[in-house]
């Protein structure tokens, strides 16, 4: 079988493609090196959705920001993924930041960024009263939000496959050479054709890219760290809260999540593709800055420090298009800030390229969109009680810290892209991702997954390809009897 | 809305013991609410022996220490609800729970026993830097790995953490087959009994390192190496003094949290120094009929001591429910030189026959008193030939030495003379 397209790259802007294109009557595949889908740089980021100030006016990070910010309130509806229009604020905390706030206002209003104004201290400090009191004024943005980055990945990601997309799990590009119908693509699962690719490898898209003899770009991946409070610190504050940016980046965040935690981070260091390690200097750089911040973030409640590595690439601006070196191969690389939220808008964008370039578009008769997860925790008591009643697998509760149930568990193993690793499983639920971070439902994770999918509990991984939590049994074995 | 007399949050040993007592005082009408599976808490995954030796006055293991609270309860009309969560407590003694059996269900209490226990620090928690590879657990998750599910989790182990449960897992890898290289303690003395470093440790020539803490974790999938390194007086790194492991498990014993979250919901008062409920002489939390008792009330060394407290706990709660409330003047305890902290942290002035008051000491003492003071005065000694952190320590105040107190707040503090 020959694919109209194969999108290269399950991270969240391979998933925004697949999305769009599952619109329309399309062989569409998707290949995805890891064993789940959003496993890069989608799983570890600050969960922002930008408004669209930071960008320079005219690049396409400026326009696809906007795009992007504008569309996710709407699909985060329709797909069920949790998200928050909190706004955000980017405070000015030195003489020299103020300019910078100027700025920042000037490019939004070039870039279309709606309702942004300017405060004073006294309005700042009164929508947010944990901030640095020495802050000077701050820009806010209504538009500015917090989404669960990996969920909406999910989303799109299942809707795609649940109308017709397949997605291939494990299966790493190795090679590419051109064909007679357009491309084929070597993989450790087999080899696969297409007519029309999109490179959505994030990391690893200019290795990708140099397979069709396009070498016009390179990868600069660029580790982040990062600090996860507990939810006793959740509400410290109520908006995302910048500080005005460096060259470095956009500087160390503090924002609520839309789990109810305090996010803080990131700092920037470049890192080989790969390096998801936290390092010492990296966390004292950024509990430092984000104390400038908010200088009452009570770091003890730390419960899990993460790095993430964004691919930002030796271009200023996000690399999109059709390769000057290959006919029919798109770019969407070099995604970095503001990549998540432009994503939504990315996967409609890869759709017009592809109708330029000749591809029929029909939209399916029967597409089916829209989707929906049960969350117990979230439920009214008489909701709870009916769903209990109707599968008793919702009253056992799993994840005491995040109130996770077994139904849920097990309802997420079942959906069109099952998880197959414990923190698989952890971002589809959230089981796992409290206080405790698994050390009382770890155990138990592992075993429904075994049971659901059928594998030995040896052969659950704890995430990607090789990070194996059990070695075997023990010497009285693991054969007992149940109750 | 169902209703009971007495509703106990958590079947571990502080719950049974609790059920047991009020029972034993006659509250007829008792609940137990347990999460897991089976009653008997984190003791049924605590396979090894050496608990009841006070209470029992022999050597049991952990699953048959449990086992003689369940088996007394089977002769009462206690009930044990198994599988069911609390979700939700109120002020005002309701509790939201949920359970497959029962669905989502309100009850309402006449008087409640908080007995959930506590749970392990993370390496979050401590912020250790590294890679994010598997291989890295907490030595109570891979205790029930171990001794629960029947799996190992490696073969090759560092311990951080000189807390009981890594000391145990230490020998017990160890028995499965693993080596155990070494034993990692940020502070200069060992956080875990001084039995358990000899039978666990010593016994396996597994090395401990004092003042060393782990600075950094490697691997791309699975952990492959740890680096140690020695701490200065401030428990910071000193560089030049790192050791690697070749490994591919760390196990974490860095401490036990109480788990107060419920407590909190419902408005009880925590001590910032125990991490639990604030309590009167009788386990009585700030909000009246509400008790607290074992780990979610401290950290406790012995389980034997649990079972006492939590005796106590639910003869107190018995009490409330046929008579009352206590009422009376409060005086007020606090932690002077040496001590982390004390258990109750205020009390009744007419308690009836005698206070017993528990903390932990900050450090390692030789020959050192034990004195409670009152104002200026000193009202009470006691000395004691060793003490140490790891180690919970209590004394008991006869009621007479209380008749005459001022009234203002008594200070437990560590003398050496």
């Amino acid at each position: 079988m020959i694919y109209d397209v194969l999108v290269v790259g399950c991270g969240v802007v391979g998933a925004a493609c697949a999305y769009s294109l599952s619109r329309y009557d399309l062989r569409v595949g998707i290949l995805e090196a890891s064993n789940d889908v959003a496993n890069g740089t989608t799983k570890a980021n600050s969960a922002i959705v930008h408004a669209g100030y930071d960008p320079l006016p005219g690049t396409a990070m400026a326009k696809f920001n906007v795009l992007g910010n504008a569309m996710m309130p709407d699909l985060c509806r329709r797909l069920d993924v949790p998200f928050s229009g909190c706004g955000s604020l980017v405070l000015s905390l030195a003489p020299e930041d103020d300019a910078e706030l100027q700025k920042l206002y000037a490019q939004g209003e070039a870039n279309g960024v709606p309702g942004q104004r300017l405060l004073s201290a006294a309005e700042t400090l009164a929508l947010e009263p944990n901030v640095n009191p020495d802050v000077r004024s701050a820009l806010y943005a209504p538009s500015g939000g917090i989404v669960n980055p990996w969920e909406l990945c999910y989303a799109m990601a299942e809707t795609a496959v649940r109308n017709g997309a397949d997605l291939h799990l494990e299966s790493p590009v190795t090679a590419i050479e051109k064909s007679e119908a357009g491309y084929r693509l070597t993989t450790p699962k087999g080899v696969f054709e297409a007519r029309f690719v999109l490179n959505c490898a994030g990391v690893a898209a200019d290795r990708i890219a140099a397979m069709i003899g396009d070498e016009s770009f390179r990868i600069q991946p660029t580790k982040g760290e990062y600090f996860l409070l507990d939810k006793s610190e959740g509400k410290r504050v109520g908006r995302v809260i910048f500080q005005c940016p460096t060259k470095a980046g956009k500087g160390v965040l503090v924002a609520p999540t839309v789990h109810g935690n305090l996010i803080v981070g990131p700092d920037a260091a470049p890192c080989a593709p790969e390096d998801t390690a936290n390092t010492p200097a990296g966390m004292a750089y950024v509990r430092t800055s984000a104390l400038r911040s908010v200088p009452s973030i009570n770091f003890r409640e730390n419960i899990r420090n993460f790095a993430g590595v964004r691919a930002n690439s030796d271009h200023p601006d996000f690399i999109l298009g059709e390769s000057r070196a290959a006919k029919g191969f798109f770019h969407l690389a070099g995604i970095r800030s503001p990549g998540l939220t432009a994503a939504p808008a990315l996967g409609e964008e890869a759709v017009r390229w592809l109708r330029e370039a000749g591809l029929a578009l029909t939209e399916k008769a029967n597409f089916r969109d829209g989707r929906r997860r049960i969350r117990f925790h979230e439920l009214s008591d008489e909701e709870k009680n009916e769903l209990i009643r109707q599968d008793p697998r919702y009253g056992r509760v799993i994840c005491r810290c995040e109130t996770v149930t077994e139904g849920e568990i097990v309802a997420a193993l079942h959906t069109p892209i099952p998880p197959t690793t414990v923190n698989g499983v952890k971002r589809r639920v959230g089981a796992g991702m409290g206080r405790c971070q698994g050390g009382f439902c770890g155990p138990r994770v592992q075993e429904i997954i075994a049971r659901e999918l059928g594998m030995d509990q040896t052969e659950v991984l704890m995430d990607w390809p090789g990070t194996w939590v059990l070695c075997g049994e023990t010497k009285g074995g693991a054969s007992h009897d149940e109750g | 809305m169902t209703k009971a007399e007495l509703v106990i949050i958590g079947g571990g040993p502080a719950g049974l013991a609790a059920a047991l007592s009020a029972w034993e005082s006659g509250v007829k009408d008792i609940l137990i609410l347990e999460r897991d599976r089976q009653a008997g808490g984190i003791l049924n995954q605590c396979i090894h022996n050496g608990f009841g030796l006070h209470y029992f006055k022999e050597e049991l293991t952990g699953p048959e220490y449990a086992g003689r609270f369940i088996e007394m309860l089977r002769g009462t009309d206690v009930r044990v609800r198994t599988d069911t969560m609390v979700l939700d407590l109120t002020a005002d003694r309701i509790l939201h729970t949920v359970s497959p059996e029962h669905g989502y269900e309100a009850i309402r209490a006449g008087a409640i026993v908080l007995a959930m226990g506590c749970r392990e620090r993370t390496r979050g928690a401590i912020s250790i830097p590294g890679a994010r590879c598997s291989g890295v657990f907490t030595a109570g998750a891979a205790q029930r790995f171990l001794n629960i599910e029947g799996y190992m989790v490696g073969k090759r182990v560092v311990i951080l953490g000189s807390g009981d449960i890594g000391l145990i897992m230490a020998r017990r890898m160890t028995l499965e087959g693993a080596k155990v290289l070494a034993c990692v303690e940020l502070m200069p003395y060992s956080g875990g009994l001084n039995r358990n470093i000899v039978q666990c440790l010593n016994d396996f020539d597994i090395p401990l390192y004092l003042s060393h803490t782990v600075t950094d974790v490697r691997g791309k999938d699975r952990l492959e190496q740890v680096t140690v390194s020695k701490v200065d007086e401030n428990r910071r790194p000193i560089p030049g003094t790192e050791m690697v492991f070749d490994c591919d498990t760390l196990l974490l014993s860095v401490g036990l949290l109480p788990e107060n979250e419920l407590s909190r919901q419902a408005g009880v008062e925590i001590d910032p120094r125990t991490n639990g409920p604030r309590v009167w002489e009788n386990c009585e939390t700030s909000i009246p009929g509400v008790f607290a008792c074992g780990n979610v009330l401290h950290v406790h060394d012995l389980v034997d001591y649990v079972t006492a407290e939590s005796m106590r706990a639910g003869e107190a709660a018995a009490k409330f429910i046929q008579a009352g409330g206590e009422t009376g003047d409060g005086v007020e305890l606090q932690n002077g030189d040496g001590v982390g902290y004390t258990v109750p942290q205020h009390f009744r002035r007419d308690v009836s026959d005698k206070l017993q008051i528990f903390f932990r000491v900050r450090r390692i003492y030789r020959d050192a008193f034990i004195s409670v003071y009152d104002g200026e005065r000193r009202i009470a000694r006691f000395k004691r030939e060793h003490m140490a952190p790891g180690e919970m320590e209590n004394i008991t105040i006869p009621a007479m030495f209380l008749k005459h107190i001022t009234g203002g707040p008594l200070t437990v503090r560590i003398e050496e003379d």
